[in-house]
């Protein structure tokens, strides 16, 4: 392999992330821009019009209306506020669990380690799908939770947040493991303890800065997976409830107009594709870009 | 030995804590079953159904009826459907029969495709197979599996006309060949989805070992690339590709839930979401035990296949081997 071949091959690399970023950003900014597109183009995401339903492309209607007359673009672009929202916030659920169970399981080693990496291979191995359908089914007064904030709207942007985070954390728990316990036995972990800190201190003050780049791979590729799983969720009907609109519930009635307007079933299922995707490659090149040796072993 | 003792008891360990949880949780599901009852039948007083709740113990606590109910599980009585009027076990048999017959044919199609992929990237490190393999690789595993199925329903569907979109047949007598064109999509829809993770596990295993001092030694002897990689290197490197897949059978179960709702095949997974939406408590609750038995037990009959191949193997050191994929 010659100097020249291997800096093309980090280019590369490099270079779908860097699109990918900038993929993610575009998205991002398009669904931050939603309300005043709205504004701007004199659309409604719900505003339901039964004159102009299936409308093809035209001036008003960028992307042509659904079966009710709701102006496909801007569905999309809230769509995405609500998918990117929870993609993110439940990825950041799973990142805080995981760094939780791999902190304490690395630094601790023995017992708890077992107990722990047992309990995350338990969830690896169990069909999740349905294990999701039934906590998205939970009622959430049956649960406890106080009547007024079940029957909130916002509710089922936070049960899938919370429900979605509490199944991903198990990629996070591993790799923060395994860096915490390369890293206990560093010097200046072992400095730390010569100097009387405690467990505490030395977990988050002295470890935790140095798995911050597993971390961050592991937290950009579950991105990726807790976009999926939502989408999955809202288009069998369990997620995020209509009227709001996410990408995977726009999906929900694709199937039985897909005769009639198979464009409605492509573009959310696109929009998904590419953020998925590009949280994939994003996730890989930072992990090319953090560490090079495997750059060169892989 | 020791170590498959181990697994066994690892995996009886997860099925007991689950059918706690997943019990606890279907409790929490709206409605309860008498409620339902009144519902379909308004002549049904409020004293009935008092009196029904304590005929059917929904008036005992909760660990109580867990006891109850695991008791009979035990025995094979896993109660009454209230959907399909049946006994639960009558009704879980013929369709996990099914869903294993989906899962078999998919899983199947999707190593053939998946491991000659993976073998082709990995001999050709860096160029330019590899770049479209691992291309093809990301698009498998960031595909919504919905999307992937409206998508091959519109090709094969709605543009070429060529298979039906549902996989139930539509005359009453259909023959082999009508019975295969049916459940074409759906093994497809689930065989692509699996394909991505596959490939790239193949392509990784065997790179890794095509990096290692016996394929050299191998190579300075003087053999042939061809049965380099069939008798040297493969062998090596599908051992742990084995176990990696079996572990998905979790991830397979989640994709033949969403394909067989998608296209109406009666399976466990479309069984367990129809029982979910239709407050059917008891089949829910089966069905859900039954897929992670299924898993469990796959999972466990990797590890032994594994231990049986691999005599260095360890308990801890297998589960190192393990990493997480969805």
């Amino acid at each position: 392999m010659s100097p020249r071949a291997l800096a093309w091959r980090r280019f590369r690399a490099h270079r779908l992330a860097a699109a990918s970023g900038l993929l993610l950003m575009g998205l991002a900014l398009a669904a931050l821009l939603a309300p005043l597109a709205d504004r701007a183009l004199g659309v409604d995401p719900v505003a339901v019009d039964l004159m102009a339903r299936f409308e093809p492309a035209s001036a008003s209607h960028p992307l042509g209306t659904d079966e009710l007359g709701r102006d496909v673009l801007a569905r999309l672009m809230h769509g995405g506020r609500i998918s990117l929202f929870v993609g993110l916030a439940a990825a950041l659920v799973a990142a805080l669990v995981g760094t939780a169970v791999g902190l304490l399981a690395g630094f601790y080693g023995g017992r708890l380690d077992a107990l722990l990496m047992r309990l995350t291979d338990g969830v690896i191995a169990l069909p999740l799908l349905p294990l999701l359908i039934v906590l998205a089914a939970v009622d959430p007064v049956k649960a406890g939770v106080p009547q007024a904030i079940a029957q909130s709207e916002l509710m089922s942007l936070w049960r899938i947040v919370a429900i979605v985070g509490l199944v991903g954390w198990t990629t996070v728990a591993r790799l923060v493991r395994s860096a915490t316990m390369a890293t206990r036995e560093r010097e200046f972990v072992r400095a730390a303890v010569a100097l009387g800190a405690g467990p505490a201190r030395i977990m988050l003050r002295h470890i935790l800065p140095n798995v911050a780049s597993p971390l961050v791979v592991a937290t950009t590729l579950s991105v990726g997976h807790t976009i999926l799983f939502e989408s999955v969720l809202s288009f069998l009907g369990l997620g995020i409830q209509p009227p709001i609109p996410s990408w995977g519930n726009m999906l929900t009635n694709a199937q039985e107009l897909i005769w009639q307007a198979p464009a409605l079933a492509f573009y959310p299922g696109l929009m998904i594709f590419l953020t998925v995707i590009a949280c994939n490659f994003l996730g890989d090149g930072l992990q090319d870009a953090i560490d090079p040796r495997a750059l060169t072993t892989k | 030995m020791r170590f498959l003792a181990g697994r066994l008891a690892q995996s009886l360990i997860v099925l007991s804590v689950m059918s706690f949880a997943i019990y606890g949780l279907i409790g929490l599901m709206p409605g309860d079953p008498i409620d339902l009852m009144i519902s379909a039948n308004p002549e049904l007083t409020p004293e009935d159904a008092k009196r029904l709740k304590a005929l059917h113990g929904l008036d005992r606590p909760f660990l109580a009826r867990y006891g109850a109910w695991l008791q009979a599980a035990l025995g094979g009585d896993f109660g009454f459907s209230r959907l399909f009027g049946k006994p639960v076990g009558q009704i879980l048999w013929p369709r996990l029969a099914n869903t294993v017959a989906l899962m078999g044919a998919a899983f199947l199609l999707s190593v053939a495709i998946a491991v000659p992929a993976g073998i082709l990237a990995a001999l050709n490190p860096r160029g330019r197979i590899d770049y479209l393999v691992n291309l093809l690789c990301f698009a498998g595993i960031s595909m919504p599996p919905f999307w992937l199925a409206l998508l091959l329903i519109m090709l094969f569907a709605v543009q070429l006309g060529i298979l039906p979109a549902s996989a139930l047949p539509t005359a009453s007598d259909p023959g082999l060949l009508e019975r295969l064109r049916h459940i074409a999509l759906p093994v497809l829809t689930l065989a692509l989805l699996g394909v991505g993770g596959t490939a790239r596990y193949v392509r990784a295993a065997l790179g890794e070992t095509l990096r290692q001092d016996f394929i050299r030694t191998a190579r300075a002897k003087g053999v042939g690339p061809a049965r380099l990689v069939r008798a040297h290197a493969l062998p090596n490197a599908m051992l742990p590709v084995i176990t990696i897949l079996a572990l998905d059978v979790g991830a397979l179960f989640s994709g033949a839930l969403i394909t067989e709702t998608m296209f109406a095949y009666p399976g466990m997974g479309k069984l367990i979401y129809d029982a979910i939406m239709g407050s059917d408590f008891n089949l829910a609750l089966a069905g859900l035990l039954f897929a992670t038995m299924v898993t469990l037990a796959s999972n466990f009959a990797a590890d032994a296949a594994y231990a049986g191949l691999d005599p260095r193997i360890t308990f801890a050191g297998a589960v190192d081997r393990r990493t997480d994929r969805r």
